[in-house]
């Protein structure tokens, strides 16, 4: 009876593990088995050519593009870490609380992140360019007199990533109001109930009760954050057509160039396979880090 | 009814494992493209086709052709290819499918009937799809591939905007100088100069490439693809520079470098921009886009008198057969009819691209004749017969871009590209 109803969970799971196994485990170990081989993805596999670690060690020491597309992804993780989840956390918490029209807000916060990468690359194109678009970004900061702000934001190596950078934080902050929210409702009013009879001020209970049982939230956010900045690429070439020389230039992007550019699968899937382990060991460390916090 | 389910779900699995459908049956041809805008036009000659012979003609349009080239690798990986498809890619590329045994060599049937095939073709459209003795590649010599219709790429320039800066519409500037003097009115009149798709670095490239051929002649170019010439040789430098002059002439339009091509045909089309740099294809983008557009196709002006001006031309799309498919003797025949009179004087119609066909050039618009026109002054790096590293011309592109940008001085880029050349070197030797 007892062997029957193992089998019969063993039986319900297999499913899905075939997938997984098919989908996600063999694709990881075919690509971390063509990153050791000099392949261009068209002749048989069995004419490739072995490097043994030589595509890792170019990508370390011999690929300073790739380095200069790692520090792009940290420069616009880093705003996104910081202005993108903070400004989420600010209107999250304005609309857990009893404000008028917080469902319409609640809406509207989350249409950016359902829009189409390329599609919010090529409106805010629109939006900041001159000659291609409306200029509107311009058209304002002249409006409200300061005509000498005016600027070609996307064609100027100095601010072309932290503008796509801002884009991102636009397109990307509903999904950390979501959760956030979402974690904000979890905390029993009563805590706040009491604190307010203790009293607390409004800055103490967001201090002392909000932000400790939101740090599971936090984490999880900023993980999600990381994962998803680092892997962004389809904005940049809506907004500005693709690396522009280097200055937006991101991992995947390196990727492709690899693969489709160059025809050199093999140091694609290695390039691929460096990034993997630096986004695993970031998130560890920032698990590790928020462990330490919340203790 | 349980069982009944069972077998369901394992037949549509089983059925997935199958092999495409392309090499089940023999009274149809598939053919994978990419083009968006010959569409309707292969699915007209398909039908008059089938009406002709009885054999349909299945044509399959993947598009963007990014998503078309990695349908047509991993297709090769699998061995599904169809009966005829497209090879986007540089010439390693193409050679490597035909090293895979994916591409039909196509010489006996050009040469049957005393050439007769081979002969309608312009001999450099050919030239792209050809694999000569002794090849870089080391792939057997031969053809390989069917050009269904050839570009050039030039530059373009707005009549009506030549008139509002009181130039003379019928005398484009015929020398870098004539062009970088024009950058001055551009400024004082604030009109936009030259557009073109410089995010997509190719096209940089191209015009690099022509300014190379202008300045320092074939051999002296080949010879530093070979790696006799540094890129840091004054040559290189010159033509780097011309870039910088541009730039700080103001004749380049704003955001260039940050610009894709369809961005800058918009623009061209709407009369926002008095210079384009683009391919012979623009001729049926700008008729969608603006049918009264007053334009007309100019040489890149040039920049030294030592050697001719040079311009890439080549297959703008070509055809291979599948060597492994069991439809191929239909495939030929089918791409047979393609590049005939009656049906490439169609194509040129309909989609406004240069054909294939020599015989056909008279009957083209004025406009795609004057593309055609500079045919004798052009090249292209498939038919170079050596290959520069991808990662050179990666370097010497972005370097290019960080010049127009003004980050960088020809002497930098120079320096750059030639320490990539000596490491990508270094590494071949070891």
């Amino acid at each position: 009876m007892r062997f029957k109803s193992t089998l019969e969970n063993y039986i319900f799971v297999l499913p899905a593990v075939l997938i997984f196994s098919v989908f996600y485990i063999y694709p990881f170990i075919q690509i971390f088995h063509l990153s050791f081989f000099d392949w261009d993805g068209i002749i048989p596999f069995k004419d490739a050519i072995p490097l043994g670690w030589g595509n890792f060690k170019e990508i370390l020491f011999q690929d300073p593009s790739w380095w200069q597309a790692m520090r792009n992804a940290g420069y616009i993780t880093l705003i996104a870490l910081t202005f993108q989840n903070i400004l989420a956390f600010l209107l999250a918490w304005a609309c857990d609380r009893e404000i008028r029209m917080k469902n319409f807000y609640r809406v509207i916060f989350f249409i950016p992140p359902v829009l189409s990468e390329i599609v919010v690359g090529m409106s805010w194109r629109f939006i900041i360019n001159d000659i291609d678009g409306a200029n509107i970004i311009n058209r304002m900061l002249a409006g409200i007199g300061f005509p000498n702000l005016m600027h070609n934001w996307l064609s100027d190596p100095n601010t072309a990533l932290t503008t796509v950078a801002l884009v991102h934080c636009w397109k990307g902050f509903g999904w950390g109001f979501l959760i956030f929210l979402a974690g904000l409702q979890t905390i029993p009013r009563e805590l706040y109930e009491a604190a307010r009879v203790d009293g607390a001020s409004a800055w103490d209970s967001f201090r002392k009760i909000t932000i400790p049982l939101m740090i599971p939230v936090i984490v999880l956010v900023a993980i999600l954050t990381i994962l998803g900045t680092m892997q962004a690429f389809a904005l940049i070439i809506g907004l500005v057509g693709g690396e522009f020389a280097g200055h937006t230039s991101v991992p995947v992007l390196r990727i492709l160039a690899s693969m489709r550019g160059s025809s050199r699968f093999g140091y694609a899937c290695a390039q691929g396979i460096t990034f993997g382990m630096v986004l695993v060991v970031i998130s560890f460390i920032q698990y590790r880090f928020s462990k330490k916090a919340k203790e | 009814m349980r069982k009944v389910a069972w077998c369901l779900v394992l037949g549509i699995l089983l059925a997935g494992c199958g092999q495409g459908n392309q090499e089940t049956d023999k009274s149809t041809i598939t053919i994978w493209h990419w083009m968006t805008d010959r569409e309707p036009a292969f699915q007209e000659l398909a039908k008059r086709y089938v009406a002709k012979t009885g054999i349909k003609v299945n044509f399959e349009l993947y598009a963007p052709s990014d998503a078309y080239a990695q349908k047509v690798h991993a297709a090769a990986q699998g061995a599904t290819l169809p009966d005829v498809y497209g090879i986007l890619g540089e010439k390693r590329d193409f050679a490597s499918f035909v090293k895979a045994g994916h591409v039909l060599n196509l010489t006996p049937y050009m040469n049957d009937l005393l050439g007769s095939w081979k002969n309608r073709f312009f001999a450099k459209a050919l030239a792209v799809n050809e694999f000569p003795d002794g090849n870089i590649y080391k792939v057997v010599p031969g053809i390989y591939g069917v050009p269904i219709d050839i570009m050039t790429i030039e530059m373009l320039y707005n009549k009506d905007l030549f008139k509002k800066l009181g130039l003379d519409p019928n005398r484009p500037p015929a020398t870098f100088k004539e062009f970088i003097e024009i950058g001055k009115l551009l400024k004082a009149k604030n009109m936009q100069g030259l557009v073109s798709g410089w995010s997509e670095v190719w096209m940089i490239d191209c015009l690099a490439n022509n300014y190379a051929f202008n300045i320092m002649g074939e051999d002296k170019v080949l010879a530093t693809i070979r790696g006799e010439v540094p890129y840091t040789d004054p040559d290189w430098i010159t033509v780097l520079g011309l870039f910088k002059e541009m730039r700080e002439s103001g004749v380049l339009a704003n955001g260039t470098v940050t610009m894709v091509n369809k961005t800058a045909e918009q623009l061209f089309a709407t009369n926002k921009a008095v210079f384009a740099f683009n391919g012979s294809w623009c001729v049926n983008v700008y008729k969608g886009m603006n049918p009264v557009l007053n334009y007309a196709v100019m040489l890149p002006p040039k920049a030294s008198d030592k050697h001719p001006m040079s311009i890439w031309e080549g297959a703008g799309s070509s055809f291979m057969v599948n060597a492994r498919s069991k439809n191929k003797e239909e495939a030929v025949k089918f791409l047979k009819w393609l590049t005939d009179g009656e049906q490439q004087v169609y194509l040129a119609e309909v989609t406004s691209n240069l054909p294939a066909n020599k015989d056909c050039l008279e009957k083209i618009s004025p406009i795609l004749a004057q593309f055609a026109d500079d045919m004798e002054l052009a090249t292209h790096p498939n038919i170079w017969g050596v290959s520069e590293f991808p990662l050179v011309t990666e370097t010497l592109d972005r370097g290019i871009q960080s010049i127009v940008i003004g980050e960088k001085t020809p002497e930098q880029v120079a320096a750059d590209v030639q320490k990539v050349k000596e490491r990508e070197q270094a590494k071949k030797r070891s």
